[in-house]
């Protein structure tokens, strides 16, 4: 028993030695540095997209309501979402510095972009029959936008909102620059000593959360839009 | 403004263009690395996303895929080719087969749409003509796509211009170097300055591609040349209902 038990060890502890890719020894024995990387990043990930939710709801009314900002509001989206991630922490670099503030600005940003459309081809989408049914019915304009419009560009609303989770999920990583990455810095600290399981677990990781967050959303939606319910598959 | 005239200042100090680690060759290495990668990631895409969407079949590998493209992060996927065997490591190849696997999925997704999604009745009264199936593809299908297809290959190309960015955290070359040895000698206006460079050609390249799309929509001249015409067969989708890639 002692005899194999020690076999084990050896076996596992050669996965490090050998500097395999796959290395459960190395997520048993690192696991408090790899968990670390990954509040971080679930963190920097959350606060970005609620951020860039928050702020793209009101842009959407505002280039609704006033259609010349629609066209500014479109292209300056689209300009920003071109700039390269790497170039978006540089530019923001000045402003706030070697700090997690970097990273989350620059992710709210790109999320914003991707919303802020989505709101716009939500509220598009809205029939306007359904517009005038509701006004005739007595809504004001506060529960006709949360008690209709809102509830019916909810799909295009959470498309976006997954797109955007999976995508920042993605550009965390990239936050390595400025020093706060999440798993990003995993990836880079094994890159530079060459600690293949390492790199590897990061990447996996970071892989397994876009598909969480992915499906979280998913359950969501469908929580939300009971009504829609056999139709979004 | 100290933070933009500091690196304004950086970009007109000839100094800083010439040289081994100059902004000329920077600018050389990022245009050859996206060139090569757009033209490897069309030449394998687009025959497969055609033929897909010919036959009608592989719609949700065609769609998924670039799904599948979006969750992966660029930094991961290089880093692991880097630490990877011969060919793979700290060479051109690695970066240069990294670029094209994340072009791949944008083409793939938007050419299939726009194949399919051209008006089954066209491809009928085509087939009606007596047109064969690759005549169908040549002369109905492909020309129709054209708008969505273009649009693929755009946000492949905006993509590469900024994933050929990340492969300079992995000791690659091109523009991302600027920035990277501008963070490693703790000089701000290098890092802006470079910022500056990334961000203007990503922002041209999609500005061309733009062009490029408008110039080659045959439906889109068509009218141009003889007006609007109601037997002119509407192409597919227009480029903004198409899918986005991510932004690495």
């Amino acid at each position: 028993m002692i005899v194999a038990a020690a076999h084990a060890t050896t076996l596992a502890e050669d996965c490090l030695q050998r500097n395999a890719w796959i290395c459960p020894e190395y997520v048993r024995t690192r696991w408090p540095d790899i968990s670390a990387a990954l509040s971080e990043h679930v963190l920097i990930t959350v606060v970005s997209v609620t951020l860039g939710t928050l702020i793209a709801f009101p842009m959407a009314l505002l280039a609704r309501r006033l259609p010349r900002f629609r066209g500014p509001v479109v292209g300056v989206s689209t300009a920003l979402y071109t700039i390269p991630s790497l170039a978006m922490f540089s530019l923001l670099l000045p402003f706030t510095g070697l700090a997690v503030a970097t990273v989350v600005t620059g992710l709210t940003l790109y999320s914003l972009t991707i919303l802020v459309r989505n709101f716009l081809a939500g509220f598009d989408g809205v029939p306007e029959d359904v517009r005038e049914a509701a006004r005739g019915m007595g809504y004001g304009p506060g529960r006709l936008l949360f008690g209709v419009e809102l509830p019916l560009a909810l799909p295009s609303v959470f498309a976006g909102l997954r797109i955007a989770a999976v995508s920042t999920i993605a550009l965390t990583t990239i936050g390595v620059i400025v020093g706060f990455g999440g798993l990003g810095n995993l990836i880079s600290r094994g890159l530079n000593s060459f600690f293949k399981a390492e790199v590897f677990t990061a990447s996996v990781l970071c892989v397994f959360l876009a598909v969480v967050a992915d499906l979280v959303l998913l359950g969501a939606q469908r929580v939300a839009t009971p009504w829609r319910r056999g139709a979004n598959a | 403004m100290g933070w933009f005239t500091g690196a304004i200042a950086w970009l007109l100090d000839p100094a800083n263009w010439q040289g081994p680690n100059g902004v000329a060759v920077r600018l050389v290495e990022h245009l050859g690395l996206t060139a090569a990668s757009l033209g490897l990631a069309c030449a394998i895409a687009l025959p497969v996303a055609l033929w897909l969407g010919h036959v009608g079949r592989g719609g949700a590998l065609a769609i998924n895929v670039s799904n599948v493209g979006r969750a992966v992060p660029t930094f991961a996927l290089l880093a692991i080719f880097t630490l990877g065997p011969p060919p793979l490591g700290r060479s051109t190849f690695s970066i240069v087969l990294a670029l094209t696997l994340f072009a791949i999925p944008p083409i793939i997704t938007n050419t299939y749409v726009g194949v399919r999604g051209v008006d089954r009745e066209v491809v009928e009264a085509a087939t009606g003509m007596g047109m064969s199936g690759s005549q169908v593809l040549r002369r109905v299908e492909l020309p129709l796509a054209v708008p969505l297809l273009m649009n693929g290959v755009r946000i492949a190309a905006v993509q590469i211009v900024a994933t050929a960015t990340i492969a300079a955290l992995v000791a690659g070359g091109g523009l991302g170097r600027i920035i990277t040895s501008g963070f490693t000698r703790q000089d701000q206006d290098q890092v802006v300055a470079g910022a500056l460079l990334v961000g203007l050609m990503a922002l041209v390249v999609e500005l061309a591609f733009e062009y490029l799309q408008r110039l080659l929509d045959p439906v889109r001249a068509g009218r141009d040349r003889s007006g609007p015409h109601p037997s002119v067969p509407r192409g597919p989708a227009r480029p903004g209902a198409a899918v986005a890639a991510a932004q690495p």
